[in-house]
């Protein structure tokens, strides 16, 4: 499955980078999919997260082809 | 109902007047307008700013900011609404962001506007990094209650 992995404001200054694409064998939730794609950063917190351009959980499942992003507080406005 | 995110800067007197005139709306059941704009301080924090830059995530911003309209025109009965919202680099004075709602009595005008624009600061995914006058940077961490208590 690969699944596009995003990263907005201050965690992608952070991380270094905007994206990545990930590869993987079986069904993992958005939890997972951070730490498949970032083993050696602990989750943030707060962090917000959405799949799809759609607000999810850590525990909702990612399935093949989604776009899943992490990000940090909105502050528009 | 619309929603506008753009990268240039925009006029809100003039958009509202431009929409009412396109959507014809003020021609029939409106007898309230509520007008929200939001503009860049030059300060913030205690800390002087010289200018801005807006964050977003393209599509889902967009999307947010209808889910919060039609949640709006759910509660209430809403006639019409304009959103517009700026991204990229801003300079104090500025808009930021406007938010019109038409309806037909002011209490429905104000509270609709209320629910988007509090939504809105909460869900629509922007993010602002301030340029500082010491030629520093920084994120904005959270956004300030809008509704302190009266002292």
């Amino acid at each position: 499955m690969s699944i596009k992995v995003r990263y907005f404001a201050s965690l992608k200054e952070d991380l270094g980078r905007s994206e990545d694409i990930l590869e993987t064998a079986s069904l993992l939730t958005v939890r997972q999919i951070w730490q498949c794609a970032n083993p050696q950063q602990t989750l943030p917190n707060p962090i917000l997260v959405a799949v799809n351009k759609d607000y999810a959980d850590l525990e909702s499942l990612v399935n093949d082809g989604d776009e899943v992003a992490f990000f940090p507080p909105v502050t528009g406005g | 109902m619309t929603v506008i995110v753009t990268g240039c800067g925009f006029d809100p007197w003039q958009e509202i007047q431009n929409y009412q005139q396109t959507t014809g709306i003020l021609d029939g059941q409106v007898g309230a307008t509520n007008v929200f704009i939001g503009t860049l301080r030059d300060f913030n924090d205690g800390t002087a700013v010289k200018g801005m830059t807006l964050e977003h995530y393209p599509g889902m911003t967009e999307r947010q900011l209808e889910i919060i309209i039609s949640e709006a025109a759910r509660q209430w009965p809403v006639i019409d609404a304009l959103v517009i919202h700026r991204v990229g680099d801003i300079l104090p004075n500025e808009p930021i962001v406007l938010v019109a709602v038409w309806t037909s009595h002011r209490g429905d005008a104000f509270d609709a506007s209320r629910h988007i624009m509090e939504a809105l600061k909460s869900k629509a995914p922007f993010w602002k990094k301030e340029r500082l006058v010491s030629a520093d940077s920084r994120w904005v961490k959270e956004n300030t209650n809008g509704y302190k208590p009266a002292q």
